[in-house]
């Protein structure tokens, strides 16, 4: 197996009174699409906030081929969740696009005609070049998380991190960013992202981590999203939800 | 009534004003985005204890030093707002709220002890709570200026920087730029507007300035920039405006009438403004039901 492109180290972080998340441990391989899998607070959005340094570290270490992420930031590409951000700002979508491209740009230097260019493209590549002079609040969830998307491309980075994209999107926008995260996977990209519908886990990503507050499983899909491991995962939740246990089984079984 | 107009120091008084309305529409901007209006109205207020606190140590009424006073207040106001939130369960309005009432009450009482020492009464302090742009001199004239030219620059030269901190912290962080950083610069900048201003507009009346170009802005544009070129002109016209109209009257207050000025601005705003203004909206409201009843009209076949 090839040099791991993430490695996270017996990683812990906290919120308030609780610790999140404790020894957290795995290695990431290149041109992985894995999916962070787990029940509600179990601290997966938090996992990678915690391992691109936007929420304290407790305990641990996180390297990215090999080295700490203040050296290998712009290497790196963040799609936060899209509640995360205030849409009623005033701007289109274009301009949000293009906000990707300031690391490039540089800091106090303004965007060229080349840099709209490339963000028109990353819009374009997301089906989204009709609304690039779109208000942002006037887009729909669905929209929003491909302008979203167009920015963390316009990065160009090798590791994408993407917290629920998929969370309250119709069909369409689903496959399109889909689409996207394979064609992402397939130039050789590692990619990891936070996903909560079951059903569609074995046909979207090759690897799986299951959390709950530390990593209970993580490997190849096929061998890691069993009923036992989901079941370990997602626990006493599982027990007393016996109609969404039936459909998982079900779903494994196809 | 051309007279005041024409006294040359009227006109350095009208220009200061005019850039300190220009700084203070911009800073209201990111202070609106920042969602923190109420920020702005507890530092002014903080202020005015390190005015007081100035003027008695050096016992003269020197503008730059009680600036210098004034922004001291003001950062102690907010890192004590910004203590008491992150290690109390006070949220931050309530600590706004505390610290502006605690620093006002506090600042109106030194200013009594300074009232009655020898010559204190004689000093003008008072011209802080509600502003007194005529009683500025020069060399005032000259240390505002500069100032808010230097935070109108800092705004302009990182405008894509602004923007992204405003609009996506976490992204903004993630791709390197320091939220410390821009954080601690914002309240530099929001301090020494607020600093510059409280001789010609007030403690009390400060925010307004800082809050009303803004909000009345928001109701012409969708863009972040041209949000900020309108709150600033805005922000100029009240404070030439008000201090014209208090220049024309001996001892008017300023502030008063700047904000009274800017607060027919919103008015304005709010009712004619393209974006979401009530006229706009009550047009809109009545074609779309006319296109509902035609459309129903359409679908029963004529009968309604």
């Amino acid at each position: 197996m090839s040099e791991p492109v993430i490695q996270v180290d017996h990683l812990s972080a906290f919120y308030q009174k609780n610790t999140v998340l404790y020894d957290v441990t795995f290695d990431v391989a290149p041109g992985s699409l894995t999916g962070i899998i787990g029940p509600n607070g179990a601290g997966k959005s938090t996992l990678i906030k915690t391992m691109l340094h936007l929420h304290p570290i407790l305990t641990g270490n996180v390297s990215f081929f090999g080295q700490p992420f203040h050296k290998v930031k712009k290497r790196i590409g963040y799609v936060p969740q899209r509640g995360s951000v205030d849409w009623d700002f005033p701007t289109d979508a274009l301009d949000v696009v293009t906000m990707g491209l300031y690391g490039k740009i540089g800091w106090l230097k303004r965007p060229s005609k080349t840099h709209r260019a490339q963000a028109m493209s990353a819009l374009e590549k997301m089906g989204m070049k009709d609304y690039a002079n779109r208000q942002i609040s006037q887009l729909s969830g669905g929209q929003q998380q491909r302008v979203f998307l167009a920015r963390a491309l316009v990065q160009e980075a090798d590791i994408y991190f993407m917290d629920e994209p998929l969370a309250g999107v119709d069909a369409g926008t689903e496959r399109a960013i889909m689409e996207i995260l394979k064609e992402l996977k397939s130039a050789g990209k590692t990619v990891m992202v936070v996903h909560h519908d079951l059903q569609t886990v074995e046909h979207y990503f090759d690897h799986v981590l299951l959390l709950n507050r530390t990593v209970l499983h993580y490997g190849k899909t096929e061998e890691t999203f069993t009923k036992e491991n989901i079941a370990d995962a997602y626990g006493g939740n599982m027990r007393w939800m016996g109609g969404e246990q039936k459909d998982v089984g079900h779903s494994i079984k196809q | 009534m051309w007279d005041t107009l024409l006294n040359s120091n009227t006109q350095w008084v009208l220009l200061s004003t005019t850039i300190l309305g220009v700084a203070a529409g911009i800073i209201g901007c990111l202070a609106y985005w920042k969602r923190q209006n109420l920020m702005s109205d507890a530092l002014s207020h903080a202020a005015l204890p390190g005015v007081v606190i100035a003027f008695l140590l050096i016992g003269e009424k020197n503008l730059f030093f009680l600036v210098i006073g004034a922004a001291i207040s003001a950062f102690v106001g907010a890192l004590l707002i910004q203590w008491i939130t992150t290690t109390s369960r006070i949220s931050e309005d309530s600590a706004m709220g505390m610290i502006l009432a605690v620093f006002y009450g506090l600042g109106i009482m030194l200013l009594t002890i300074a009232n009655r020492i020898p010559g204190g009464d004689q000093s003008g302090l008072d011209s802080f709570i509600y502003g007194q742009a005529a009683a500025m001199v020069t060399s005032d004239v000259l240390t505002m200026l500069t100032l808010a030219l230097l935070v109108i620059l800092v705004v302009f030269f990182g405008f894509k920087e602004w923007k992204l901190f405003l609009f996506d912290r976490q992204f903004a962080k993630g791709i390197g730029l320091s939220i410390n950083g821009m954080n601690t610069l914002y309240t530099v900048i929001l301090v020494t507007t607020i600093v510059i201003g409280i001789q010609a507009v007030g403690v009390i009346l400060m925010a307004a300035m800082l809050i009303m170009p803004a909000v009345s802005a928001r109701y012409w544009t969708r863009s972040f920039l041209t949000m900020i070129l309108l709150s600033a002109s805005f922000g100029g016209v009240s404070g030439a405006v008000g201090t014209w109209i208090s220049a024309m009257g001996s001892g008017l207050p300023t502030g008063p009438f700047i904000v009274v000025t800017a607060a027919g601005m919103f008015v304005v705003s709010l009712i004619l403004g393209k974006e979401k203004g009530l006229l706009v909206t009550y047009i809109q409201f009545r074609m779309h039901r006319k296109k509902a009843k035609t459309r129903v009209r359409v679908r029963t076949g004529g009968v309604t």
